[in-house]
């Protein structure tokens, strides 16, 4: 659908304008994320943390069995040998902190997929098909909303044990109730629009209007929100592990602090032990945050002048 | 508020409180399995004992059958019994219920009253210098994970200062008088609370602050402005008044939100509430526990929402009439 079809009569300006947008905007939204001040420190902050997470672990890797000759090495202060300290069995903290945080995004970035494709295909389905269908999703979405989450999870997680697995499993299938309700209502503007409604009379089918039409229209607003569902995943893995249920072998920022407190770091003030990976779950959070608010300022002209 | 609009949210209540108690039977009964299979795992158990175990227990009977014995003993405030406090599960959770409603009670009255002050200073001037540090402060302090900010604190007031307990409700081992036990208590209160008011102060700043920046912008704060009143007069009585009407509603949402912070900051803390209750009930496997620890969380999020709608609905006249 990139040409007008010969032989329709004079189209409203609007529907031309749609088609191209998508792919004029890409650039534009880079631009303009560099120019506001959040979404600029957002991406600079993000930038900095993987660079640190990807990167890192390759000059400092971390090797889970090299515990300390004795207890004297113990949790043990900032030292030339260890720039950050040593842990409860005397192993890195810095290499630590360093891989840890590869497992605490990556379980942020599989929970937000399952929660985005989950909440966009329901938001979709409900404000396309409408009547009893969208009926009955918005209902369950609204279950769902009210419940709280974080003891879902934990009572989930405790249920059905602990691995990377299950931890994403668990946090996607309880953040795409937020999700669901924006693509909707967006999908219910869109689907008034005169291109929309052109095409449908030209007898495209639900999937080709959903597929070419809807989608390329909602990525823009799916993007946004799934920078805020990340910050939210992020926050939630590391509350999950930090009440031990995260994964035990694949030691994520959460896990790591959860460590720390069960092994009465804060009692003796190993401070090295806690903010590492603390303020490394900060920076990703916030990093998140910033770059969301910002592409939901850019998004929407009428918040921009409201904040 | 007309009977119409209060039978219809009674009823819509009483709807989403039994998809609850249905979500709940489902996610604790029915998706983990046989209970009595998981014990005969261990191959002490002959097929008699546990068939005698499932009758006792209630498993022999169809799941529907199971569900409406479910309801019934829900109804009548039986929650089960704990494995880990050999006890029934509504004697352990009493206490705990009132401990955790005094921190998040306190808690929340504090957040919502710094939340409220500090986003009217920032909304009123919107684009200043202190608006802007306003909102990166809040947005920063929204990025911070309840437990890890517990976690700072403790060694900083607790360890460092060492000035304030870090652990528990009450000083063990001292007798006290009436008014000593209220200040002990108050001391622990301390630190819980203020992680709490930290992590969460940032929602109310912020939609105080929106929500006044939109307000300023109305026609009649024109007129206000054209009656030549005063700007404290205008911000205010007019303004602040207005403005404070999605503050009823982000309250009620905030006290979902704010239950997951109390399992952190519970935990960090040692007090002895839902919150802990529940990291134990997850440690020990006390599924009891754990089951009527969600259902009393989902509740008591349903009901306040419940009344924030209705509060919302006295507040603005413009919904009442709609």
């Amino acid at each position: 659908m990139s040409s007008p079809v010969p032989g329709t009569p004079s189209v409203p300006e609007g529907s031309a304008y749609d088609l191209s947008e998508p792919v004029r905007m890409r650039a534009r939204w880079l631009r303009a994320l560099w120019a506001d001040r959040l979404g600029r420190s957002g991406l600079l902050l993000l930038g900095i943390v993987l660079m640190l997470v990807l990167v890192g672990p390759i000059l400092f890797p971390f090797h889970p069995t090299s515990f300390g000759a004795s207890s004297a090495s113990i949790l043990q202060g900032p030292s030339s040998r260890h720039w950050l300290g040593t842990d409860e069995l005397g192993r890195d903290i810095l290499r630590q902190t360093l891989v840890g945080g590869r497992i605490s995004l990556l379980v942020g970035v599989s929970a937000t997929l399952i929660a985005i494709v989950l909440g966009a295909g329901l938001g979709l389905a409900s404000g396309y098909f409408a009547g009893w269908r969208d009926a009955v999703i918005m209902r369950v979405t609204d279950f769902f909303l009210v419940l709280p989450t974080l003891p879902l999870i934990v009572a989930l997680a405790a249920l059905f044990g602990q691995s990377l697995v299950i931890t994403s499993l668990v946090i996607g299938l309880t953040s795409w109730p937020q999700t669901a309700r924006i693509v909707r209502s967006q999908v219910l503007s869109l689907r008034e629009r005169p291109l929309v409604q052109r095409v449908r009379s030209l007898g495209a089918t639900d999937a080709r209007i959903i597929g070419s039409h809807l989608l390329p229209n909602l990525l823009p607003l799916i993007f946004a929100n799934l920078v805020l569902v990340l910050a939210g995943a992020v926050l939630a893995e590391a509350s999950l592990s930090f009440l031990g249920l995260g994964d035990p072998v694949h030691v994520s920022w959460g896990t790591m602090l959860h460590f720390a407190f069960s092994s009465g770091a804060m009692g003796v003030g190993a401070w090295w032990y806690v903010l590492p990976p603390g303020l490394g779950i900060v920076a990703l959070v916030m990093g998140f945050s910033l770059l969301g608010h910002s592409l939901e300022r850019i998004l929407s002209p009428r918040s921009r002048e409201a904040s | 508020m007309t009977a119409g609009y209060l039978a219809r949210k009674v009823g819509s209540l009483v709807v989403t409180l039994f998809a609850v108690l249905t979500f709940n039977f489902l996610l604790f009964h029915v998706l983990p399995g046989d209970p009595v299979r998981l014990l005969a795992r261990s191959g002490h158990l002959d097929p008699q004992e546990a068939a005698q175990l499932r009758s006792l227990f209630g498993l022999d009977h169809s799941l529907p059958v199971q569900f409406l014995i479910y309801l019934k003993d829900v109804a009548h405030g039986n929650l089960g019994y704990s494995f880990a406090y050999r006890a029934p599960v509504t004697s352990v959770i009493g206490p705990a219920l009132r401990n955790t409603i005094l921190l998040l009670g306190v808690a929340t009255v504090v957040t919502v009253a710094v939340g409220v002050l500090v986003g009217v200073v920032a909304g009123a001037r919107a684009h200043s210098r202190i608006d802007s540090s306003t909102v990166t402060v809040s947005l920063a302090l929204w990025s911070l994970p309840t437990f890890w900010t517990g976690m700072i604190l403790l060694i900083l007031g607790g360890v460092w200062l060492g000035v304030l307990p870090v652990s528990g409700i009450a000083t063990a081992g001292y007798e006290f008088t009436t008014w000593g036990k209220v200040e002990d208590t108050a001391q622990h209160l301390v630190l819980p609370a203020l992680t709490l008011v930290l992590v969460n102060v940032a929602e109310f700043v912020l939609i105080t602050r929106s929500s006044l920046v939109e307000v300023m912008s109305e026609d009649y704060m024109v007129t206000a402005r054209a009656k030549g009143l005063r700007r404290r007069v205008i911000v205010w009585r007019h303004g602040v008044r207005n403005a404070l009407l999605p503050v009823t509603t982000a309250t009620a949402l905030y006290i979902g939100m704010v239950l997951g912070g109390a399992i952190e900051v519970e935990t960090v803390f040692s007090w002895p509430g839902m919150g802990l209750l529940t990291y134990n009930s997850v440690l020990q496997r006390d599924y009891p526990v754990l089951e009527a620890s969600f259902l009393i969380f989902t509740i008591g999020v349903i009901v306040t929402n419940f009344i924030a709608d209705l509060l919302y609905h006295l507040l603005d006249p413009r919904v009442r009439q709609a």
